[in-house]
């Protein structure tokens, strides 16, 4: 960090201005001192000094870095998975068996995996959405100006709680809990596919009902931190034009914040969602490990990707088996990044939120 | 004042300002009473969570054997011991975590802020950074677990762990400190670059110290939130109920792992470290989310 040759040429070496793009022109005008012409491209005399070209380096390298990042976490998850996917016995795309224990003969598919993650992910999302769309509204629309503030940490607080403290939760406290309400929704509405008794002991309260509302709690923080900030940024005059027209407060928010947010909702969600789909030791605790098949209820049990791995992580011994779960890891991956991605997508193409 | 009206109620013209009619009443009433009512759901949870934390572990921490003994020697069953090494444990893995998150994560700002622009390289860092905030926990410790045990021979250890904690910790730390970057003024970077300091320097000595504590505050809840993850060191570090100082080697105990190990033990024993550890977690967590406030109390910008 030491800078040898400063102060030879005291303006217009390195590229002040030209990097941020903006405010060059206006400030320029102002100052006594002639401005120095702009001209990044082809300086008249090429001299940069010694940190900066290191300083600009690390800064490039450090960006370089993240992106060659994510490259390396596909290839070598891929690179990991290639070898077992090869000695798998079975289909594993389309099995539901998973039997790892012996390397010679590994014989696993995701099927019931994907099924149980989706179902989970998606009864999170179901419950967490419009409890996430009112605590945005409330927060930005409702809610009492000096109040906003400690009632928007609150909810944020929801996201520092470890993962691991709301799994222990939902399986020793909000299980028994749910208990009286699971058995009655099994006994009422059990001939509807997902309602039917599950492959677990609902006793227990391991079951994918559970997890799924546990995992609404911990994807609300985040479905509300983004939401809130698009809602935010409603244009002052829509708000004021609707009040004008003598709109209710309920009308002003329909006709504005709704229409102006629902994109920034959407793309809120979706990161909610790859958020559920990606929890880990909150669905490994609570929910039930069973042998049966997935069977479309919400009171089965089994695993998610998630889940799965992190069940028998602490066992990977074997490169082969391992390989097995880093293939299911991977299935994850590109899950979450195609989800994320899509989360993305929606709001980059919405320039007013910028 | 005039005298010739037959009806001094009568309005010449229908009144600008009618009446709200009751159906958007009542609309606009529902709709406050659920807005509210989300509100208050979302509480429930979280007040609950800590209710049962602070219920069940809170007598256990008053001992003060917790926080100076491990559970070295102890049988399942037997009670007493403490949390100490799985205390220095997420502590340990957590600022190592840091130490090589905030550098690079601050210089990935940097770079997005003060180099990048509008180039390619600047969007697709943006897209990457906004890809790893949302990869698992476990999809990371994978990785982690592919590249560092299968691939370079180590074996499980603590700093295994951080490592796959710097993929967590790194793109929230680029993108708090990238929101401070950006809201530093460009007449302080213009008014540097007048004086003929060199950019790098403009940035070290001036664009950084004034958005320091969004910074700090940045890294101190980044910390928390990788304090509490679960997955990393339940794949990349083995559990020892006793104390190892040791990054590099031998099993590591952390508060998450030694819940995780504690939840099957059906004794009463059992239950008490287990709530233990789940209390403990969450205060050191909130511990550094009020330093966080406190940083950017103390620390607020010098400039508005």
């Amino acid at each position: 960090m030491n800078d040898p040759v400063v102060a030879k040429r005291p303006a217009g070496s390195g590229d002040p201005g030209a990097a941020r793009g903006v405010a060059a022109a206006p400030t320029a005008s102002e100052a006594p001192i002639p401005p120095t012409p702009e001209a990044p491209e082809t300086p008249k005399a090429p001299h940069v000094r010694p940190g900066d070209r290191i300083f600009r380096g690390l800064a490039t390298g450090s960006g370089v870095f993240i992106v060659v990042l994510i490259g390396a976490i596909g290839l070598f998850l891929i690179l990991q998975a290639i070898p077992s996917l090869g000695l798998d016995q079975i289909n594993f795309l389309t099995s539901r068996e998973w039997n790892t224990s012996d390397p010679a003969n590994l014989r696993f598919g995701i099927l019931d995996l994907l099924l149980v993650t989706v179902i989970v992910s998606i009864l999170a999302l179901l419950i967490a959405m419009p409890i996430a769309l009112g605590i945005a509204l409330f927060l930005t629309q409702y809610a009492p100006r000096n109040l906003a503030r400690p009632f928007a940490y609150v909810v944020d607080l929801l996201a520092a709680v470890p993962s691991i403290v709301f799994g222990l939760w939902g399986l020793f406290v909000l299980g028994p809990v749910l208990y009286p309400f699971s058995e009655w929704l099994i006994d009422t509405l059990g001939w509807i596919p997902i309602f039917a008794k599950g492959n677990v002991n609902v006793q227990l309260g391991g079951t994918i009902f559970t997890a799924g509302i546990v995992v609404a709690v911990m994807i609300l923080p985040i479905i509300t931190a983004v939401s809130r900030e698009v809602f935010d940024r409603t244009p002052r005059m829509h708000i004021e034009g609707a009040i004008a027209l003598g709109a209710t407060k309920w009308e002003v928010v329909r006709t504005t914040v709704l229409p102006f947010g629902k994109a920034g909702y959407v793309s809120a969600s979706m990161l909610g969602l790859g958020r559920a789909l990606g929890e880990t030791i909150a669905v490994m605790i609570i929910l039930s490990t069973t042998s049966a098949a997935f069977g479309w209820s919400l009171f089965d049990g089994g695993a998610t990707f998630a889940s799965k791995i992190a069940l028998a992580a602490p066992e990977f011994n074997d490169t082969r088996s391992a390989g097995a779960y880093i293939a299911a890891g991977l299935v994850l991956f590109v899950l979450t990044f195609v989800v994320n991605a899509i989360a993305r997508s929606i709001v980059a193409g919405h320039k007013e939120y910028e | 004042m005039s005298t010739n009206l037959a009806d001094p109620t009568r309005l010449a013209t229908p009144p600008t300002f009618q009446a709200v009619s009751l159906s958007r009443r009542i609309k606009n009433g529902f709709a406050t009473a659920l807005v509210w009512g989300a509100f208050l759901i979302a509480i429930i949870p979280l007040v609950w969570v800590l209710y049962t934390v602070v219920q069940r572990g809170f007598p256990v921490i008053l001992d003060g054997d917790w926080w100076q003994k491990s559970l070295s020697g102890l049988l399942a069953r037997q009670q007493g011991g403490g949390a100490y090494h799985a205390i220095y444990g997420t502590l340990v893995q957590g600022l190592v975590c840091g130490v090589i998150s905030v550098p690079i994560g601050i210089m990935i700002a940097i770079y997005l802020v003060e180099y990048g622009g509008r180039s390619k390289l600047a969007k697709a860092t943006t897209f990457m950074v906004d890809i790893l905030t949302g990869v698992p926990s476990i999809v990371a410790a994978l990785f982690i677990y592919t590249v560092w045990i299968t691939y370079a021979g180590m074996g499980r250890s603590a700093f295994a762990v951080s490592i796959a904690l710097v993929l967590l910790m790194v793109p929230v730390v680029v993108r708090t400190t990238e929101e401070m970057l950006k809201i530093v003024p460009d007449e302080l970077r213009e008014a540097s670059y007048a004086l003929g300091i060199p950019k790098w320097k403009t940035i070290v000595k001036i664009v950084i110290p004034t958005a320091l504590s969004g910074i700090l505050t940045g890294i101190m809840l980044a910390l928390a939130r990788v304090m509490g993850e679960t997955a990393p060191v339940l794949v990349l570090a083995a559990y020892a109920p006793f104390i190892n100082y040791n990054l590099f080697s031998g099993p590591m105990a952390s508060l998450p792992l030694m819940m995780v190990n504690e939840r099957n033990n059906p004794t009463q024993a059992g239950f008490e470290r287990l709530w233990g550890a789940a209390i403990t977690l969450v205060l050191i967590i909130t511990l550094f989310n009020l330093l966080a406030t406190v940083i950017s109390r103390v620390l607020a910008p010098k400039t508005k």
